[in-house]
């Protein structure tokens, strides 16, 4: 797996980010391949974190922001201000690190975006259904469905934001920690989940579990104060990295 | 930042290393017992090569256990995995130079069938290979295993010589194909003692360049 190949789905370039005086990310330029996994790794306070929330804009939501450089998405800029950011956020699904269901049943959660769109009823059972079915969580609630989504554990309350997620059929999945908060076995039903999901959606994936973005990712990028440090496969950023710094990080010998 | 973790494998490398230097001590003792024709010293080879076989086991052991408990990536996996293929073509150059000591203990109950001059140079080539291979080791130098590799080629060819030579002695005088048959196989000893060292050196390349330059030259 190449990352020159194939033409890329996001691609950033010259992208400088403030909060406020401080400035968060330098220069970073990446291209994005469609139907892969993306991790980005580093400390934290790297701009990791920050960087997945230029992608759906959802650092917009800030005053204190200033960001230059571009950012498209099939080609088209999305810091244009003609964009229609909730139109973006439906395209640019976001899972964060604690998961957060609606106070409603399992259904209602997942159909909530679709009910926005103005699905019809039989519509929306089938979408309900192959949302939760590709989120690996059908089986575990299809006898629930009205059952509050709180009654649900944790690993499962995550698959059903994944699930909430890939129901207005977004391109792209972005994942901020998903896993940080669930156990080993919720854990391993996520990460099995991504490599799934990537057959129809593109993933980015921010993990400050190392083994996590070996085992799900196909390309693996590492920031470092604001900057990305280097971009390549996952298997050679984790064999051999070109980067002493790189290096130094995913060996746990940093400082 | 000096880790736990970098303890641990400073242990393995010396264990490794303890490993390496028996190993060159068994190939060099073999070689002693047959040209000095000294039964004894082919009882001992002999003998270490249990050593050598147990050292392979706490080896292999000490990487499992660092691959498990450790989950080691870039250059601290690239040693963990060498280290584990290293002491494989140790073990087996072990072995050869156990089955040199008791073709030699065999060769000292028949007069001596002719004065050795090129299983010596065999011999002494191959020592040479496995020594630069370990300075290579300690020393993180890949390029000097490069040119270990380069070596095997004289190993192969005063083999093929060799095979030759005690070929037309047998052909001369049916009385010392036993003797020419065993000098034959000693001579084959040596010569996979030659790649072993080899595949060692490419390892070694792979440890510190990480790139796989097998089967390329």
């Amino acid at each position: 797996m190449d990352n020159t190949n194939g033409k890329p789905i996001v691609e950033i370039s010259g992208l400088n980010f403030w909060y406020g005086p401080k400035q968060a990310l330098f220069d970073i330029n990446l291209a994005i391949q469609p139907n892969r996994t993306t991790a980005f790794i580093g400390p934290s306070g790297c701009g990791k974190s920050t960087l997945l929330r230029c992608l759906n804009r959802m650092n917009d939501l800030n005053d204190e922001q200033r960001i230059e450089g571009t950012i498209t998405m099939h080609g088209m800029n999305i810091r244009h201000p003609d964009v229609d950011v909730i139109e973006l956020r439906k395209r640019v699904g976001m899972v964060f690190q604690k998961s957060n269901p609606f106070p409603k049943s399992i259904f209602d959660n997942v159909a909530y975006g679709l009910r926005i769109q103005g699905s019809k009823k039989n519509h929306l059972e089938e979408r309900v259904e192959s949302s939760l079915r590709r989120a690996a969580l059908w089986e575990e609630v299809k006898d629930r469905l009205q059952e509050s989504a709180l009654s649900l554990s944790g690993g499962q309350q995550q698959r059903l934001c994944i699930a909430r997620t890939i129901a207005v059929e977004p391109d792209v999945v972005l994942m901020d920690e998903p896993c940080s908060a669930l156990d080993p076995t919720a854990t391993a039903k996520i990460e099995e989940l991504i490599q799934d999901l990537k057959r129809y959606y593109t993933i980015i994936i921010v993990t400050h579990n190392m083994q996590q973005a070996t085992r799900c990712s196909d390309f693996t990028g590492f920031f470092y104060l604001g900057r990305l440090v280097e971009f390549d496969t996952t298997n050679r950023i984790f064999t051999n990295p070109a980067n002493k710094q790189t290096e130094d990080y995913i060996t746990g010998r940093f400082g | 930042m000096e880790l736990h973790f970098d303890q641990e494998l400073a242990q393995l490398k010396e264990k490794l290393l303890f490993m390496s230097s028996l190993t060159e001590q068994s190939v060099a003792q073999s070689l002693k017992a047959l040209i000095q024709r000294d039964d004894v010293l082919a009882k001992k080879v002999d003998a270490d090569d249990d050593v050598l076989d147990r050292l392979q086991v706490e080896v292999d052991e000490r990487c499992i256990r660092l691959l498990a408990l450790r989950q080691p990536l870039a250059r601290d996996l690239r040693l963990i995995t060498m280290t584990m293929k290293i002491s494989t073509d140790l073990e087996r150059i072990g072995d050869q130079a156990a089955n040199i000591a008791r073709r030699a203990a065999e060769l000292n109950k028949e007069p001596e069938l002719k004065p050795l001059v090129d299983i010596p140079r065999m011999a002494e080539i191959c020592q040479g290979m496995i020594r630069d291979v370990l300075d290579a080791f300690v020393y993180e130098k890949p390029d000097l295993a490069r040119q270990v590799i380069k070596r095997d080629e004289d190993v192969d060819r005063l083999n093929k010589q060799l095979q030759r030579e005690l070929t037309s002695f047998m052909i001369e005088d049916p009385a010392t194909i036993t003797r020419a048959l065993l000098l034959m196989r000693i001579a084959r000893n040596l010569e996979r003692i030659g790649d072993h060292a080899t595949n060692i050196a490419e390892e070694i390349v792979y440890l510190y360049e990480a790139l796989d330059i097998r089967h390329q030259h």
